[in-house]
């Protein structure tokens, strides 16, 4: 690539800048077929944990293949035809939903206070509050299984949903603590001055500003809540057991029901996607948790 | 940073996270502490015990290995996951149709529940019905991940590489997207090689968004409890025991409650120590700005 530098060049720059250029393309080349091939490399469990969920028991044990070849909907058929099976999913998808509403009402008013206000302890407080984050499942799982049986919440949807707060609401704090430290404090004074009280201005102007924020971290409270179990878990016997818990069933006597199991877990993946297609948007920001 | 007005009414919008989470925090919390000063024989019997439990806990030998082998976990994710990351938030796409569809395949591991990523690798590190497992045998590797420590050590590093560099990713993906385009059109200007936009340009302002998964990736690999239980059991031996399993056991397997609970505070003070010192410094870098 030295042609460039030779006395013709210098009349036209055009070499010089396509050379730029070319690297400039060749180095997007390269990112594209990283991303692609590290795109694969993920999804590939993934695929193959779909591969064997349409497979029959006996084909998964016969030997590996990239495509069932005596495809089966029996294993998610399986599923849906037992009660005990999809309640899973409903009791899972009503805690988190609880979580979701319950964190977003008490955390609205708080990040608010603490972007907005200064007050005796705040700092500690915000502190207090994401080192319940930090405190690991496995702490709290004897006193909380105590505590809830005490108060006769032990087995119901709303355990959990109170349960998972412990992360998801420090979260929420924070993510929309970022956000709302984004919204000019000029229109809270306005609105003011405009003689709106404090809850019409928080429900009708503040709320609709952030609403990309409230996605986010509604969002991010789906996520946690959804992937834990431990908590889940512990705090149910019957009437709220998750899915993730009823998917230990599959082991019996005759050993492992592996189809059963990959059909499963396929759909505890689905309501994920749903989730993050309907946020994508807005995801890049949320994920900095509001910080850019 | 915009400056705040001082107002201690705001105290009556925390009040109700405060209330709750007093609930799931304060009162488990206090219970733990409870119960690490006790001998509990049932319900009705029980003895103050001191600082017994925590100097049990303290010499205990088996949690010295484990605390040690967590340590080690966690610094070779951070290890793996944080370059890993950074590489991959800085290849993809940053506009149009290929953005979204980036963002949602790369977000996908993060949205399954934690046991089910490690049913995935239990299924697909077998060699028998997996095709990372077959593939492993296939090249010659003696490779089971149920009887060899080195494999499954290595299966449940890999699992949690796959499981959480793709926070890693998306956190520095928007830090990026962050950089006005006329820094770059500056090092254009200069010149610059790949290299120095990087180091110059995008490093400094990826540092907030990388302390940010710093500590959330040690505060959850610290806390790791689902995956490597249905992946290996905490085995072979003992082997991939992380500190939240052998609490478990000790609290619900062998239901020592004196002990666990002095376990646990150890523990949580662990993870408060070195959390406080990332959250330290990320306020004061705000501060600095």
């Amino acid at each position: 690539m030295t042609h460039s530098s030779t006395p013709i060049a210098h009349k036209q720059q055009a070499p010089v800048h396509s050379r730029a250029e070319r690297k400039a393309r060749n180095a997007t080349l390269r990112g594209r077929f990283g991303l692609v091939l590290y795109l694969v490399l993920l999804l590939l469990p993934i695929y193959w944990l779909v591969n064997m969920s349409f497979k029959t028991n006996t084909e998964i044990l016969s030997g590996l293949s990239f495509y069932p070849a005596d495809f089966t909907l029996e294993n998610y058929a399986k599923i849906f035809s037992d009660s005990t099976w999809y309640m899973g999913y409903l009791n899972s998808i009503l805690y988190v939903s609880m979580n979701m509403i319950i964190s977003l009402l008490v955390a609205l008013p708080a990040a608010y206070a603490f972007s907005r206000y200064k007050f005796i302890g705040d700092k500690h407080m915000f502190f207090w509050l994401l080192s319940n984050r930090m405190a690991p499942p496995a702490v709290f799982l004897l006193p909380f299984f105590q505590l809830y049986s005490s108060v006769g919440l032990f087995d119901t949807h709303i355990a959990v949903a109170l349960a998972h707060c412990i992360f998801t609401v420090p979260l929420a704090v924070w993510i929309l603590e970022g956000f709302m430290s984004g919204v000019p404090r000029e229109i809270d004074e306005t609105a003011y001055i405009d003689g709106y009280s404090f809850p019409k201005f928080f429900v009708r102007i503040f709320i609709p500003l952030i609403r990309s924020g409230i996605g986010v971290t509604a969002f991010f409270c789906f996520m946690f809540s959804w992937v834990e179990l431990l908590l889940a878990r512990t705090l149910t016997s019957v009437e709220a057991k998750p899915i993730a818990a009823i998917m230990t069933r599959t082991v019996s006597a005759s050993g492992m029901d592996w189809g059963l199991l990959a059909a499963a877990g396929v759909l505890t993946i689905i309501p994920g996607m749903l989730v993050i297609y309907f946020v994508r948007n807005h995801v890049a920001k949320g994920f900095a948790l509001g910080r850019v | 940073m915009q400056t705040k007005v001082e107002n201690n009414k705001a105290w009556f919008l925390v009040m109700p996270v405060f209330l709750i989470v007093a609930f799931s925090a304060i009162i488990p919390l206090m219970t733990v502490v409870n119960y690490s000063v006790q001998d509990i024989f049932d319900p009705y019997t029980r003895y103050f015990v001191g600082t017994e439990w925590f100097k049990q806990v303290m010499l205990d030998s088996r949690l010295h290995e484990a605390l040690l082998r967590q340590f080690l976990y966690s610094f070779t994710i951070l290890a793996i996951e944080v370059p890993l990351g950074i590489c991959v938030a800085l290849m993809m796409p940053t506009k149009g149709r290929g953005a979204s569809l980036a963002l949602i395949l790369v977000a996908i591991p993060l949205l399954i529940p934690w046991n089910v990523v490690g049913t995935i690798w239990q299924i697909f590190g077998r060699a028998d019905i997996g095709l990372f497992g077959a593939f492993m045998s296939g090249i010659g590797v003696d490779y089971n991940y149920a009887s060899d420590p080195t494999d499954a050590w290595l299966t449940v590093v890999l699992m949690d590489v796959w499981h959480w560099t793709p926070l890693v990713a998306l956190l520095c993906y928007s830090g990026l997207r962050a950089i006005p385009e006329v820094y770059y059109q500056a090092a254009r200007i200069d010149q610059a090689s790949r290299w120095a936009v990087f180091r110059y340009i995008q490093l400094p302002k990826l540092t907030n968004v990388l302390i940010i998964g710093v500590l959330l990736r040690f505060m959850d690999s610290f806390m790791i409890y689902t995956e490597p239980f249905v992946l290996t059991g905490g085995g072979p031996g003992s082997s991939t025991t992380f500190l939240s399993q052998s609490l478990v056991q000790q609290a619900i397997g062998q239901f020592d409650l004196g002990p666990a609970a002095a376990f646990s505070l150890v523990y949580f003070l662990i993870i408060l120590l070195v959390c406080w010192v990332f959250y330290t410094t990320i306020m004061n870098m705000q501060k600095d700005k």
